[in-house]
């Protein structure tokens, strides 16, 4: 496999052709903030957060889905980068309801992790307090759409990885919303496997394990990459 | 069929011609003034005076000036008549004869009409839109069987690109360069798209082109097929144009019966199909990678480039996508030369470009100019001027373009002058303003036509226009402080730069560019001021 050298933050690193910058910059130990990307899953460069500065011009690029090219100039940490970062999650508190002291993600939530990481003490932009639904009508499971930040992985895991594609997205703009099948209550959905992947795979509170109360939902992403390499390697390592 | 056969429709569609033509506009401007009522009117008026032998009353596209539809033509003598009332139709058949017509007059020689180009809409208010005789008469046709007959598809390619042409939907990319990217792609099949979807509010030159001419973006298609190598072509139309959807069935329909659509088409081994696909009323679908999903039966949201639709468009194969504009010019290219085309406009930006004008001024309607025409020459002289005898400034672009003030109308109507100035040339749109528009609401109306357009894929353009509109709506209700201003211009930067698409990238546009030349109008209304329209002080 041919290799490609490029420069992330001043520092040399190779990398298979074919792969991603973020795959380039974690191989390397260097971090790059991701929402809607999830190791398994398609990339659909949504969030913005992994976003990095690219050859002399500092051009804009989403690392997910930028392959990595000969002598390609890299910068991920950059005081534009900081501040825009910054702005994303900001929007993205203020779009809906992320009160995490009442949230069952609490301490165990990557939206939460990455305001305390990239320095969120507080918001700039109003609050929009929109009124949102939890549908709490399957047996097992809960979604409070005031959690949500339309990331997508779980439209995607349940798709690419269950292969039943119960969940999808209605609406646009500020008034998407995850859907269950036709829009219907998650409970009367026909299609759902109730296996519990769109719940490992979210990045908030906003699909939960019905019972759990405030930070007591922990992720077990060990069982999403337990998935992956059983299909991806056909080797079942528990 | 071949181009003898051709030759031979043209020759018999120019012998069946009557004397005496009554020209009646039936586009959608037109039409919703009442012309249809018109048009009946006429063809009884004839009969009743016994002349359907010598007079021929057309349904004909868009005679341009919408604001004072329904209006009529007579040929030929060229006189025009406007506001044209049904009651009138007996009166209009005299004057024929140089009887006299209570009918409103209007000046074809007026400026309007003289300072105009007629390229892309050189058949637009001449020929019957659903009639493929009149279009093969006005030598319709000829280009593509030019380039099948006697051109190879590099040929083709190579005048597109000596031509100079560059896209129409807005970015202005060479489409000779783009043409040639998905004739060198590989790929067992390859797709045209004729993108459709106009959706800048106040734009209206796709509809009218299609309305009017529909033939022209049907042969410019199949040209481009041939010329990179295309069997199948898809028109993506906005659900929201009726009229031209239907007319373009028509004219699908009537070039597949001819066999200059299909299989084997003018007797080579070219085949060539176009099927259309209606949207649902989702601007963002009008982004060439959210147009491609909706295509293909998808949620219509954009992806990330690359991979670019010349590489990897439509289920995976090369795709080339251009707007309804651009492939209206093709067959005037391959018949009457690149070099003619290059000829006219300026010379990095060749050609023609429609407008459609509109907002604050006399003549409102379509405009087709040489690029290059000064925007003081389509406003004030073609567009007659504003009624309140001021101008403030002309929005051009849409959602993605931006405000040029009155003292910069100077300014050429091209890609690269408009971007100079801080807007662009966008589809085509022109919106003119007075001093009864306050900037800031204009930037608010633009943002909230953003905000509601959005596909909500990507978390600066979904969050980001519903914050930037709040903060415009603070500022308007004299509510914002310096504080606001401040954070209004780091989240446009913000959305700007970081957004997936171009709806997102552009969306802050008419906001910076409103603070770029009206600052003084945010000025005022944090200082509590009322809110004004007040003239520029760089013109007082």
């Amino acid at each position: 496999m041919a290799v490609r050298t490029l420069t992330i933050n001043d520092k040399l690193v190779s990398s298979p052709e074919g792969a991603t910058i973020l795959q380039a910059a974690r191989e390397n130990g260097i971090d790059i903030p991701t929402l809607c990307q999830l190791d398994g899953l398609s990339t659909v460069g949504a969030c913005r957060l992994c976003l990095v500065e690219v050859g002399p011009a500092g051009r804009l690029q989403a690392a997910c889905v930028t392959q990595v090219a000969e002598e390609m100039v890299v910068r991920t940490e950059t005081p534009k980068l900081r501040e825009y970062r910054r702005m994303i999650i900001e929007l993205l508190l203020t779009e809906r309801n992320h009160v995490c002291s009442v949230c069952v993600a609490n301490h165990h939530c990557e939206l939460q992790d990455l305001a305390v990481k990239l320095g969120v003490d507080h918001v700039r932009f109003e609050y929009l307090h929109p009124h949102l639904p939890v549908d709490v009508s399957h047996e097992l499971f809960g979604i409070d759409h005031n959690r949500c930040i339309l990331c997508t992985r779980c439209v995607r895991i349940c798709d690419e990885i269950e292969g039943v594609h119960t969940w999808d997205v209605s609406g646009r703009g500020t008034n998407a919303r995850i859907i269950s099948d036709l829009n219907q209550p998650w409970g009367d959905s026909p299609t759902c496997t109730s296996c519990g992947k769109c719940v490992q795979a979210c990045p908030t509170g906003a699909v939960f394990r019905q019972g759990s109360t405030v930070a007591e939902m922990e992720k077990d992403r060990q069982r999403l990459r337990f998935l992956l390499t059983a299909r991806e390697k056909r080797e079942w390592l528990v | 069929m071949d181009l003898n056969e051709l030759n031979g429709i043209a020759a018999d569609q120019q012998a069946s011609r009557k004397p005496c033509v009554i020209r009646c506009c039936t586009a959608a401007g037109c039409q919703s003034a009442g012309s249809a009522a018109v048009l009946k009117a006429l063809q009884q008026a004839v009969a009743e005076a016994g002349k359907q032998d010598a007079v021929e009353v057309r349904s004909v596209g868009c005679l341009r000036l919408c604001c004072q539809g329904p209006l009529v033509q007579l040929d030929p003598d060229q006189r025009m008549f406007q506001k044209v009332r049904p009651e009138q139709a007996s009166s209009l058949v005299a004057a024929l004869d140089g009887g006299t017509t209570d009918a409103e007059p209007c000046d074809p020689a007026a400026p309007f009409f003289a300072l105009q180009a007629n390229v892309v809409l050189v058949n637009s208010g001449r020929i019957d839109p659903e009639q493929i005789e009149h279009y093969i008469a006005a030598d319709g046709y000829q280009a593509l069987a030019k380039a099948l007959t006697e051109m190879t598809p590099q040929d083709v390619v190579e005048a597109v690109t000596r031509s100079g042409l560059r896209g129409r939907g807005g970015a202005g990319y060479p489409t000779g360069v783009k043409w040639s990217l998905v004739a060198r792609s590989q790929g067992e099949r390859k797709y045209v798209v004729c993108n459709a979807d106009e959706g800048d509010p106040g734009a209206f030159m796709n509809r009218s082109v299609l309305e009017s001419d529909p033939h022209s973006v049907l042969e410019g298609m199949a040209i481009a097929g041939y010329a990179v190598g295309a069997s199948q072509g898809y028109i993506y139309i906005r659900g929201e144009y009726p009229l031209a959807t239907q007319r373009l069935q028509t004219a699908i329909r009537q070039a597949g019966r001819l066999r200059l659509l299909g299989t084997h088409i003018l007797n080579t081994a070219f085949d060539f199909r176009i099927d259309i696909r209606i949207g649902a009323g989702a601007f963002v679908c009008g982004e060439e990678t959210a147009l491609m999903a909706s295509i293909m039966g998808e949620r219509g949201t954009p992806r990330p480039r690359p991979p670019y639709p010349a590489e990897s468009g439509l289920w995976g194969y090369p795709t080339l996508i251009n707007n309804v504009e651009t492939f209206a010019n093709i067959p005037q290219i391959i018949r009457r030369g690149a070099d003619w085309f290059a000829s006219l406009g300026t010379p990095k930006s060749t050609g023609t470009k429609v407008f459609s004008l509109t907002g604050k001024v006399r003549n409102t309607g379509l405009v087709e100019v040489p690029l290059g025409t000064p925007l003081r020459v389509l406003v004030e002289d073609i567009g007659g001027g504003s009624p309140s005898g001021y101008i403030k400034a002309v929005q051009t672009g849409g959602p993605s373009g931006g405000c040029v003030p009155a003292h910069l109308l100077d300014t050429a109507v091209d890609y690269e002058s408009l971007a100079a100035v801080g807007s662009i040339m966008g589809s085509g749109g022109l919106i003119v303003m007075d001093d009864e528009n306050n900037m800031v609401d204009v930037a608010r109306f633009f943002m909230g036509f953003c905000m509601d357009e959005s596909c909500g894929k990507c978390i600066p353009c979904r969050a980001g226009t519903v914050q930037l509109h709040r903060l415009l709506t603070r500022i308007l209700d004299r509510k914002a402080t310096r504080r606001d201003l401040v954070l209004l211009e780091q989240l446009c930067g913000m959305v700007r730069e970081t957004s997936l698409c171009g709806l997102g990238q552009t969306a802050p546009n008419p906001v910076l560019s409103t603070l770029r030349y009206f600052r003084h109008e945010y000025e005022a209304l944090l200082r509590g001021e009322r809110r004004h329209g007040g003239p520029h002080p760089d013109d007082q």
